[in-house]
């Protein structure tokens, strides 16, 4: 059902964990299936540096979570915020069509993450 | 690699002995039962002999016997034929919330017919109360269908109870037994009170897609599909010949073996279940140990997702399932676990182990053996488990 590049994420997923000291952190439930993710992201001077991820959900959401950390990881927050779920299961060799709105979990997460770093940074910049 | 199936609910492979009465019937003895010639004699005889068969087993007679392409068609006449024939008396039906989808869906279909459906709760291992029951039924009920065993937690129903009430009231009782058969000796004579019951081959070591429901005399009931005066006319349509055939035969090495299989059962999955708990923490049962049927073993390992177990497991070679095969093309957790209140979570880490006549207790160390590091590791990926537990 999933392609070899879904199977071969989802047993060995990269960047798996959490970043104590993260810049933006992007927690979503998937609306459809109630599975969760949580995204961190370190950012420095615009751009990320680092990116972890945890997952409770299916086969495809986990593997989505670990591709949009590969993804992401040097990008600037202009360039990560245009990734969308399409992106994500594009770079996985495509997803089964009952699997698509699992996508939406790692992008949205993504894109939350960015926004989260905004706010806090805006926040600081005020102060 | 080593294979384990375990997912013994969905379907079983057929039994040697089942498959070699089968095959005549494909080849040499191929005849039409309604023909009259002697291709067709032959073949009529063993249709007739396998009803028989049936029937005695179940301690029914045979003109109440009427074999079907399986438990979700045989459902699907109990409850639309039973609705419609009965609709001058009244158009209430009972039944439970954790039904087959072949009895809800059939409800569903009733409720746009003007049908009005109660679905009786559940406890939290799964068990309907019959004093539920005996607060629904209403002056214009016509049916009461309750499963007798659940296929995703094993549950069994207290049916010689519920029966009871329905029999006080002059309410037809109908049981889908899909999942007891062979788990649960099971006499009609005894019991009663049942007035239908669902039968399927592939749950007892027979073959897909032909089954059995015992009519009880008297029951009326319109037929579902129209044509030749097959089956006495509740059920038109060549029968399937080598599937009866081969139906029967598995339903008596069923009813023949099944204390000796419920002991093995329940042997391999207590043995199961008491290293899972040892090796795992927060593991959690869904259902109860001792009220089940002993193949059926539902469990939730806290903080992990069914599919990415399932995933996990068959990369292993082992096979099982989370809720219903049918249920997992679609993304809403298993209604029979909701109607269990298990938080929404827990049932959607749910894994149903279902173990078969085949299984070992090679079979039982193996899994054990590789569950631990599996659970493990998504747990570690996992944001609703913490590392330090
Ligand atoms: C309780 C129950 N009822 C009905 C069915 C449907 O039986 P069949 O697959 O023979 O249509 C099943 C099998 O999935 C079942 O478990
Ligand atoms: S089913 Fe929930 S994310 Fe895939």
């Amino acid at each position: 059902m999933y392609s070899a590049k879904v199977m071969e994420h989802f047993q060995n997923p990269r960047n798996v964990g959490e970043i104590k000291d993260a810049d933006g952190v992007g927690e979503i439930g998937n609306a459809v299936c109630g599975d969760i993710m949580k995204l961190y992201i370190k950012v420095k001077e615009n751009r990320i540096l680092d990116a972890k991820f945890k997952t409770f959900g299916c086969g495809a959401a986990i593997a989505t979570s670990s591709m949009v950390t590969e993804l992401v990881i040097g990008k600037t927050l202009e360039e990560a915020e245009k990734i969308s779920r399409d992106t994500v299961a594009e770079a996985l060799d495509g997803l089964p069509p009952i699997k698509m709105h699992c996508s939406n979990l790692a992008a949205d997460a993504l894109h939350k993450a960015i926004e989260d770093y905004r706010s806090k940074k805006r926040i600081k910049e005020q102060k | 690699m080593k294979k384990v199936y375990l997912d013994h609910n969905a379907t079983t492979p057929v039994h040697p002995e089942v498959l070699e009465v089968m095959l005549p019937y494909f080849k040499e003895k191929f005849g039409n039962p309604s023909s009259i010639h002697g291709f067709g004699r032959e073949a009529k005889v063993a249709l007739e002999e396998a009803r028989e068969r049936v029937a005695s087993l179940l301690g029914a007679s045979s003109n109440e016997i009427f074999f079907t392409c399986g438990g979700t068609e045989s459902d699907n006449l109990a409850v639309k034929g039973t609705a419609y024939a009965n609709r001058k008396k009244g158009l209430h039906i009972i039944t439970s919330k954790i039904e087959h989808h072949a009895i809800l869906e059939s409800c569903k279909f009733l409720e746009k017919e003007g049908f009005v459906i109660t679905y009786l709760p559940v406890d939290s291992l799964g068990v309907v109360d019959p004093k539920e029951l005996g607060k629904a039924i209403r002056e214009d009920t016509t049916l009461v269908s309750i499963m007798y065993v659940n296929n995703e937690v094993g549950s069994i129903q207290l049916i010689e109870e519920l029966s009871k009430i329905t029999k006080e009231k002059e309410i037809y009782f109908h049981t889908d037994a899909v999942q007891a058969m062979g788990k649960i000796p099971i006499n009609v004579k005894k019991l009663n009170n049942i007035d239908m019951l669902s039968m399927s081959g592939h749950k007892i070591n027979g073959p897909k897609g032909v089954g059995a429901i015992f009519i009880r005399k008297g029951v009326r009931i319109t037929p579902w599909s129209h044509g030749g005066h097959h089956e006495r006319s509740r059920r038109a349509g060549t029968e399937n010949v080598p599937g009866i055939v081969g139906f029967a035969k598995a339903l008596e090495l069923a009813v023949r073996d099944v204390e000796d299989q419920n002991k093995h059962l329940k042997e391999l999955t207590e043995i199961f279940y008491r290293k899972l708990t040892e090796a795992i923490p927060d593991v959690i049962l869904n259902g109860d140990l001792n009220q089940r049927v002993f193949n059926t073993l539902n469990l939730s390992f806290k903080g992990v997702e069914g599919e990415s177990m399932i995933l996990s497991l068959d990369l292993k070679g082992v096979a099982v399932a989370s809720g219903s095969a049918c249920t997992s093309g679609t993304l809403e957790p298993s209604h029979v676990l909701s109607a269990m209140w298990i938080a929404p979570e827990i049932a959607q880490g749910a894994i149903r182990f279902s173990f078969g006549r085949d299984n070992t207790m090679e079979d039982v160390e193996y899994v054990a053996s590789i569950l631990p590091e599996m659970v493990s590791r998504l747990r570690s990926m996992s944001p609703l488990y913490a590392k330090e537990k």
